[in-house]
């Protein structure tokens, strides 16, 4: 398993090197790549390492090794199509439902390894909650939407509990006073902000350990954006998020940690100050600074 | 010349009328600098001319073709001698048969008179004259329109419009059309079934509990009177589509489910055809199989049992329309099942739920009002179907809620009603009229319903 050790020292990091093996759509047949930076956390909550995907033939994820810490926010940014998403799916199996999709590597949470033969979707799933990138709240009541997950898992045992949790789950969603009056109203029937809000009230009614978002924000105003962006501020003291996102700005605000994917390959990760103020990868660099993608 | 020779030429000189119509446009063009100057492409120009030779012309053919016969018999019949002309309508009717038939075969004269031979021969006359003035006035029609399209010809006419409005045009005559003998069928059922209701109060038949159809031929015929109370038909009707929607709507709505969201690709390439294929059987073949198969089997299961079962029950006419229906359901649900958004699915599987859960709990809820507005449409068709159940369930209109007897629905009773030799306008006869609207109406009521439910649902995820 540690068959590539990264470090950032040294030889890697300088730019000469890094500057060496540059464009890397020439080496896309070298599975091995090695990432700029430090990877690895002390307190990994999730870690993937080697991992490799496939859709039939053709492969979105170029042997990436990466750590979660525990309760950080860590962003993953990068051009389009360059396996974003991807990634963050494969992290609680929501690649399961494509059925040409293959995972390779070890991706473990807490230790245990969520791709082992003993591991079950559903609990996984609820550990791991996921905020899409388009709000699709259920064609149902903005109650039923939150208490959807609990039922499911069982997690209330009479009507007050239920209470309980979606009123917790809303509030910590920062929806609550809005909707407080119409519980029984359609989440459809939301702004594309309060709806996003209701999504993530919903993925955290189940109090998962970890939150993936993928580009939460990418279908709201800037206000709503904000608002989001405070919420995910608020979170991280209960919660470890990996999110997604486009927009550079977004990632230094939220993220601790910045991880920056190009056609598949983790070319680069480390502090997000660090990413943003001294690029080690020129790819990084240009990416960062809009000269690219 | 004969209608079709008429309509042959026709489409001809419309070819012409396009070419000639292109050509001129490309010489109007010339002084503007080529077709560039043109307001419209020559080919509209074309097309312009075309229409306009071709549509005036066909609209009198057809005017011509539908009245010449009405005119005809008219100007034969002033003809005939004033005894005749005095005749009752029927009777002037079989006599003016008789001289068109002798017209039109040249048999022999035998039996018929002086005067209906004279009248033969001044009928052919006037056929002569009026397929050669028809031929006439088409051709003159199409040349005249043609030669004004031409004349309008110029480089500012927007000739790409005109031929766009002229289109819009046919296709909403098209559509008028089937409206309008929609509304034919409509009122003619209305009309008999009228005349039905002034011989049989509209009470009995809407309320009575008897249906046996029997007039009696002669007046003194006994135990002949008949009666025509619905109630039986309606109830069997009911019966054997609830049967069917019994076996239907779950293996349908199921199927589909499986198709949709756990069959592989192959599968479902392999499983579609086949199930087109069962939707495309001839309902008579599925007739047989419920009369020969179907039928025995569930006797000998209910004798074996202790039941006592008809030897046609609305058991088994329920049980295979339902397979017939099977397809027609699970095809419509597939289709609703599949449009629930994916994002649904992956919002339920992203907070763990199973796929059973995900079905259970979010794409059956969103997708309900569409499959039940498949099903409503399903029904309608069980309602309206017939030969399974006149093979199957026998003809006998008893009053039961009680599957395994024999039962009749209302279309098979029309179809008892109106075979064989009948008279138009016994009670008999006309109840089929009477119980045409009665379907109709309860098919219309299931489909608006239907198609209410339908497009409330398509609004929720638009
Ligand atoms: N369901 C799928 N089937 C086949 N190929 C896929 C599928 N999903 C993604 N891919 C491929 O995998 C690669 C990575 O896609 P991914 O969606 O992870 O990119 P992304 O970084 O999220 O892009 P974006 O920023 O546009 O969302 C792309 O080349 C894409 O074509
Ligand atoms: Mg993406």
């Amino acid at each position: 398993m540690n068959s590539m050790t990264v470090t950032a020292d040294g030889v890697i990091s300088s730019p000469a090197t890094a500057r060496a093996d540059l464009d890397i759509r020439e080496h896309e047949h070298v599975s091995h790549y090695q990432t700029i930076g430090e990877p690895f956390v002390d307190n990994a909550k999730m870690s993937a390492r080697n991992v490799n995907v496939f859709y039939d033939d053709k492969q979105a994820i170029f042997d990436v090794s990466l750590d979660i810490g525990g309760n950080e926010v860590i962003a993953m940014i990068g051009p389009s199509g360059c396996g974003k998403s991807t990634f963050l799916r494969v992290l609680n199996r929501m690649n399961d439902i494509i059925p040409i999709c293959r995972v390779q590597g070890d991706i473990s949470l807490d230790g245990d390894n969520i791709y082992g033969s003993d591991q079950d979707t559903v609990l996984l799933r609820a550990r791991v909650g996921m905020v899409f990138q388009k709000p699709n709240p259920f064609p149902k009541s903005i109650y039923e939407n939150v208490a959807y997950g609990p039922r499911i898992h069982g997690l209330a045992h009479s009507k007050a509990e239920m209470d309980e949790i979606v009123e917790t789950s809303l509030r910590r969603a920062s929806l609550f006073d809005e909707v407080k009056d119409q519980l029984d109203k359609p989440g459809t029937g939301l702004s594309g902000g309060q709806q996003q809000r209701l999504c993530i009230a919903r993925a955290i009614a189940v109090s998962p350990e970890v939150i993936l978002m993928d580009e939460p924000c990418s279908a709201l105003d800037p206000i709503a954006t904000a608002r989001i962006e405070e919420l995910i501020d608020e979170l991280k003291a209960n919660y470890t998020i990996a999110i997604v996102t486009h927009s550079m700005q977004q990632a230094a605000r939220v993220s601790e940690r910045t991880a920056y994917f190009h056609l598949g390959k983790l070319i680069e990760v480390g502090d997000t100050k660090e990413i943003f103020t001294m690029p080690k990868h020129e790819l990084t660099e240009n990416y960062i600074t809009g000269r690219f993608g | 010349m004969q209608t079709s020779t008429v309509l042959l030429i026709l489409v001809a000189l419309a070819a012409i009328s396009f070419f000639v119509g292109r050509k001129r446009s490309h010489l109007v063009a010339v002084g503007q600098g080529g077709a560039y100057g043109l307001h419209s492409l020559p080919k509209h120009y074309g097309y312009m001319a075309a229409l306009w030779a071709g549509l005036p012309a066909l609209l009198v053919l057809i005017l011509w073709v539908g009245l010449e016969s009405r005119v005809l018999t008219n100007m034969v019949v002033s003809q005939l001698p004033a005894e005749i002309q005095a005749l009752p309508e029927s009777e002037l009717g079989l006599y003016f048969n008789q001289i068109v038939s002798f017209a039109q075969s040249g048999s022999d004269a035998l039996g018929l008179s002086e005067s209906q031979v004279a009248a033969a021969g001044y009928y052919q006359e006037l056929l002569a004259d009026s397929r050669v003035m028809k031929a006439s006035l088409v051709f003159l029609v199409a040349v005249i329109g043609c030669l004004l399209a031409l004349q309008r010809i110029s480089p500012t006419l927007r000739a790409r419009n005109h031929v766009e409005s002229i289109f819009t045009w046919i296709l909403f005559a098209c559509s008028f059309i089937a409206v309008l003998t929609t509304l034919g069928i409509v009122l003619s059922v209305l009309f008999e079934a009228i005349r039905f209701f002034h011989a049989i109060p509209v009470t009995d038949f809407l309320f009575g509990l008897q249906w046996s159809p029997q007039m009696a031929i002669r007046i003194d015929q006994v135990g002949a009177s008949g009666s025509f109370g619905f109630v039986p038909l309606l109830v069997g009707t009911l019966l054997i589509s609830t049967v069917a929607m019994f076996i239907a709507v779950p293996v349908g709505l199921m199927s589909a489910i499986y198709l949709s969201e756990y069959a592989t690709r192959r599968f479902r390439s392999l499983t579609k055809p086949v199930l087109e294929i069962l939707a495309g059987v001839p309902t008579v073949v599925y007739g047989f199989f419920a009369a020969l198969t179907v039928a025995p089997f569930i006797r000998n299961l209910g004798e074996s049992i202790g039941l006592s079962v008809a030897s046609e029950s609305a058991l088994a006419a329920g049980i295979v329309m339902g397979i017939m229906i099977i397809p027609f359901v699970m095809s419509l649900s597939d289709d609703i099942i599949n449009a629930v958004p994916d994002s649904m699915r992956e919002a339920s599987l992203g907070m763990g739920a199973t796929m059973n859960e995900t079905i259970r709990k979010v794409l059956l809820p969103a997708a309900l009002p569409g499959i039940v507005g498949g099903i409503l449409l399903a029904v309608s068709r069980a309602i309206g179907e017939t030969m399974i159940v006149v093979m199957a369930a026998g003809l006998s209109a008893k009053l039961t809620i009680n599957p395994l007897e024999a039962v009749t629905t209302i279309t098979v009773q029309i179809v008892t009603l109106l075979v064989g030799d009948q008279e138009f306008d016994s009670p008999k006869t006309l109840a089929a009229f009477a119980l045409g609207l009665v379907l109709f109406f309860v098919t219309l009521l299931l489909n608006v319903i239907a198609l209410y439910v339908v497009r409330k649902y398509r609004e929720q995820y638009e």
